[in-house]
């Protein structure tokens, strides 16, 4: 496929690992933050292509992964409503909440229904006029756009019936608060391709500059990520952190502005519980006042009760880069894509899925 | 989940497009990135293009890839 094949070159992959070796004097660790590049960097070996020096760890740019306990025990609750039409994303069914899953919702009767688009769901909310349907709004700046063009298109057309559960989550923020926290010991971040096409690469230069941390957005194609290393080590050796971009095609420094416009023109930013990290202010988005009859919160008040993390899961820890999935005495004993523990297990992004499914460092 | 795919634009109807991908023929939305046109690929995430991808900047890219291969 064109724009695909060429950036899986063998010969410049080749020729781009060389100069990685040659270029790499220190030792450095770099962060993928999203959970895209996680599974790409697994399945093209890519860990065992670059010396012994550079070390690669996984982020928490997995929205599935980082949604709250509490947040999938309210969305099973909102989906166990009479009337109510849920509506998510594939990736979120099987994710275990603290007693149940919506997969086993929907098992037990719940009307829950997988939706490629945020505009499928709104197509249902206009077929069904006398049930509420409820998007469940998980994603990164990558998705929220979308969620946002469905508020303003459920607006036009008068769709009344039409929510969101809104769980968009941002980027930049939780890396602040990753680096703020100082747990974990990085000299370089892959950062996210597809949340930089929307934010671009502007709102990562408090990174180099505060925490002196190189960073380079990168496409998702073993060339685009072998690139993006090689510039992060050039940056690292040469002492001189920076944000730079290797995925030129999809990403600008200025990124989306119109879709940008439209979140800020709908959402509001709030604090939001990231699983693993916590409470991250500004990390999140409400649906603005002006929106406020499409927030499902409000119209679908529900109490869910308290909230269990499964016992033994060091998701958490997974997500803030301070375990490896192999640290983990559930990984693959327990814990494995079809009997999942926790969801990094669970999502095919998530750090514990690429382990299990392409193998872990020691290449086993 | 942030995945996102190049399709290429065949036809254009109001917000929408026609988009192919591998052969597949699929309907999405461009409302994200109205200045679109047919012929040009776009990143297609959760039926909507978010973003035209600069095929001069991929160019660009690979020939000086192409470049440091032949000089190595
Ligand atoms: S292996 Fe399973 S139980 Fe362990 S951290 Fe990963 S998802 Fe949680």
């Amino acid at each position: 496929m064109k724009l695909v094949d060429e950036f899986r070159d063998v010969r410049l992959a080749r020729s781009l690992t060389e100069r990685i070796r040659q270029r790499s004097v220190r030792a450095a660790r770099l962060m993928e933050f999203c959970g895209s590049h996680t599974v790409a960097i697994f399945k093209h070996g890519i860990r065992q292509l670059l010396p012994p020096g550079v070390e690669m760890m996984s982020g928490p740019g997995c929205p599935v992964c980082v949604t709250d306990n509490a947040d999938i025990d309210k969305a099973i609750a909102l989906a166990g409503l009479p009337d109510v039409i849920l509506c998510s994303f594939g990736d979120m069914l099987k994710v275990p909440g603290s007693n149940s899953s919506l997969q086993q919702a929907k098992a037990e009767g719940a009307d829950v229904r997988i939706v490629y688009s945020t505009m499928d769901a709104l197509e249902i909310a206009r077929r069904n006029p006398e049930k509420g349907v409820i998007f469940l709004g998980v994603g990164f700046e990558t998705t929220i756009p979308t969620i946002a063009a469905s508020v303003l298109a459920a607006e036009a057309g008068a769709i009344d019936n039409y929510h969101v559960f809104s769980l968009g989550k941002l980027c930049p923020p939780v890396m602040k608060a990753l680096l703020d926290a100082g747990e974990v010991k990085i000299d370089g971040i892959i950062c996210p391709g597809h949340v930089s096409a929307i934010i671009g690469s502007r709102p990562y230069e408090f990174i180099p500059r505060d925490y002196g941390i190189a960073c380079v957005v990168s496409g998702f194609e073993p060339v685009d990520i072998l690139l993006a290393v090689d510039m992060l080590i050039a940056q690292i050796e040469a002492g001189l952190p920076a944000v730079e971009i290797a995925y030129r095609r999809g990403v600008t420094p200025e990124g989306n502005q119109r879709a940008q416009q439209l979140m800020e023109q709908v959402f509001d930013r709030c604090p939001a519980r990231w699983r693993g990290v916590g409470q991250v202010p500004q990390s999140g988005l409400r649906l603005k006042e002006k929106y406020r009859r499409f927030n499902a919160e409000l119209a679908f008040p529900v109490e869910p009760g308290p909230t269990r993390e499964p016992k033994g899961c060091r998701c958490g820890e997974v997500l803030r880069g301070v375990a490896k999935p192999t640290d983990c005495q559930l990984f693959r004993s327990v814990c494995t894509p079809e009997r999942p523990v926790g969801p990094c297990m669970v999502s095919y992004e998530g750090a514990c899925s690429s382990y299990y499914l392409y193998g872990d460092d020691s290449g086993e | 989940m942030c995945l996102a795919t190049p399709a290429l634009v065949k036809s254009l109807e109001g917000t929408d497009a026609e988009v192919d991908i591998s052969g597949v023929r699929r309907r999405i939305s461009i409302y994200l990135t109205p200045e679109v046109k047919v012929g040009d690929y776009v990143l297609l995430h959760a039926g909507f293009s978010i973003r035209v991808v600069d095929q001069e900047e991929a160019e660009g890219t690979l020939e000086l890839l192409r470049q440091m291969d032949e000089a190595s």
